[in-house]
């Protein structure tokens, strides 16, 4: 048994069409098909966080879904939230300038998860910033620099939105 | 860690659903969130030919609003129900219950009817429904029954729904004034399976009488525990601390829980006591602060 599906993808604000199979997840369509490898996978049953993607703007877990399923819908892997020559957006910049980061491995979850707490929770408490990054681990870094990092991105958000309007 | 192939199907109706059902219910599995079923394909434990996606069908993802009851729609996120302002006002021991769901990155993608119909012992809402003696459901192309929770949940994974049939819809009666609900559980890390948890929710008349009472807890049986004695020592008795320590200890002496990797078989019994207790305690007060029936419902 086995299905095939063409499927209408908008990845990182580009309409893809491509042919999938039924049991392709999204991860592996992500990385194997498009050729972007930003997004990891490490545990593949849902534990890890590492293969977190925005899915119309929410983080999901790439590996617990299949391909065929994100027809229609909007994608934005790490590769997405870099400039056209690879400048760092802030969420980025503040994981670089904290150190929040050692192997890597779980980097492009971690930020694609910071980047839904920025994008949609306007004044996040910690309880908030605990549960952004909850499903996601880090084996490096203690989470230390991690929080610190998401800290300084919300501070770079609200400089950004209080700049006065002309 | 790649699932077997199989035939992937994406009705849009419910109707051309239930025909597939029909068709393939015995070699097929009904994706619903997929926060389960996944984990499970990709370990192959699960090894289906069709795997009929219900994503598709718009109907199935309804909150509404009955005279008699809350119907939650098979296919409601635990993101939208966590959201929903209808679900905290009529089923606060749901809302309670949400937060302790796994992770946010879950819960965009996990339904409520998924976790039903998965019948998972250690999860949170098979245990919440039965305390609310909700009622499930269930269509297929012979047509609709309605299975209540404690019909429902027979063991381990195992639910009342036939082959051929699809949980459509739960529902819960709303409640009355002056209840309370809240949901604790105890774990190695926040969104983990807990060791266990408990819901409560009470029920309390004009001079803090307690008129009803209902328990219940996950990860201590095979299917959800209902703590029926312990509730029954609640009804009737004026609020008191003393109170939540005597069903506690009933729980206690009810529960028969499996030793495994993260615990022995005593500590999980002396948890379930503790966590009823707790979530009793809060309960009462919520119950206390809350005269119209709508209340806060977190935690």
């Amino acid at each position: 048994m086995s299905s095939t599906h063409v499927i209408d993808v908008d990845v990182n604000g580009e309409v893809r069409r491509c042919e999938t199979t039924g049991r392709t997840s999204l991860a592996d369509f992500l990385r194997d098909a498009l050729g972007l490898t930003g997004t990891h996978l490490g545990c593949e049953q849902g534990v890890c966080g590492a293969c977190t993607v925005l899915l119309d703007g929410q983080p999901v877990r790439s590996c617990l879904m299949l391909a065929a399923q994100a027809d229609g819908r909007s994608v934005t892997t790490v590769e997405g939230l870099s400039g056209v020559d690879g400048e760092l957006n802030p969420v980025q910049e503040a994981f670089c300038g904290s150190h929040a980061l050692q192997c890597g491995f779980c980097t492009p979850g971690m930020v694609l998860a910071v980047q839904a707490l920025v994008e949609n929770v306007p004044e996040p408490t910690d309880h908030d910033i605990d549960e952004a990054i909850g499903g996601n681990i880090c084996r490096c870094t203690g989470y230390v620099q991690i929080r610190e990092a998401i800290a300084k991105a919300l501070e770079a958000r609200s400089t950004i939105e209080t700049v006065p309007a002309r | 860690m790649k699932p077997v192939d199989f035939e992937l199907h994406r009705p849009e109706t419910l109707a051309e659903a239930l025909e597939l059902l029909a068709e393939h219910g015995a070699d097929g599995k009904v994706l619903a969130g997929g926060q389960s079923l996944i984990p499970l394909l990709n370990f192959r434990l699960a090894r289906p030919d069709h795997v009929i996606d219900l994503g598709r069908i718009g109907a199935l993802r309804a909150i509404r609003r009955n005279t008699d009851a809350l119907v939650i729609g098979a296919m409601v996120t635990y993101h939208q129900a966590e959201r929903s302002a209808a679900v905290a006002e009529t089923a606060p021991l749901v809302s309670a219950a949400l937060p302790h769901v796994a992770h946010q990155g879950i819960r965009a993608r996990g339904t409520i009817g998924g976790s039903v119909a998965h019948g998972d012992p250690a999860a949170e809402l098979p245990a919440v429904f039965s305390a609310l003696d909700a009622t499930m459901v269930a269509v297929s192309r012979r047509g609709t029954r309605e299975i209540a929770a404690r019909d429902f949940f027979l063991a381990n994974l195992v639910t009342a729904l036939e082959e051929d049939e699809l949980l459509a819809e739960i529902r819960v009666a709303p409640v009355p004034a002056r209840t309370g609900a809240a949901f604790n559980e105890v774990g190695r890390r926040h969104g983990d399976f807990a060791l266990a948890g408990a819901g409560a929710q009470l029920t309390l008349t004009d001079d803090a009488t307690v008129s009803s009472a209902r328990i219940a807890l996950t990860g201590v049986s095979a299917k959800p525990f209902r703590a029926t004695e312990a509730e029954n020592t609640l009804v009737g008795q004026r609020v008191d601390e003393r109170l939540w320590r005597r069903a506690a200890d009933v729980v206690r002496r009810d529960v028969d829980p499996a030793a495994d990797l993260h615990a022995t078989a005593d500590y999980r019994r002396d948890v379930a006591g503790t966590i009823v207790e707790r979530a009793l305690a809060a309960a009462a007060a919520r119950a206390l602060g809350n005269r119209t029936g709508s209340m806060e419902a977190t935690g």
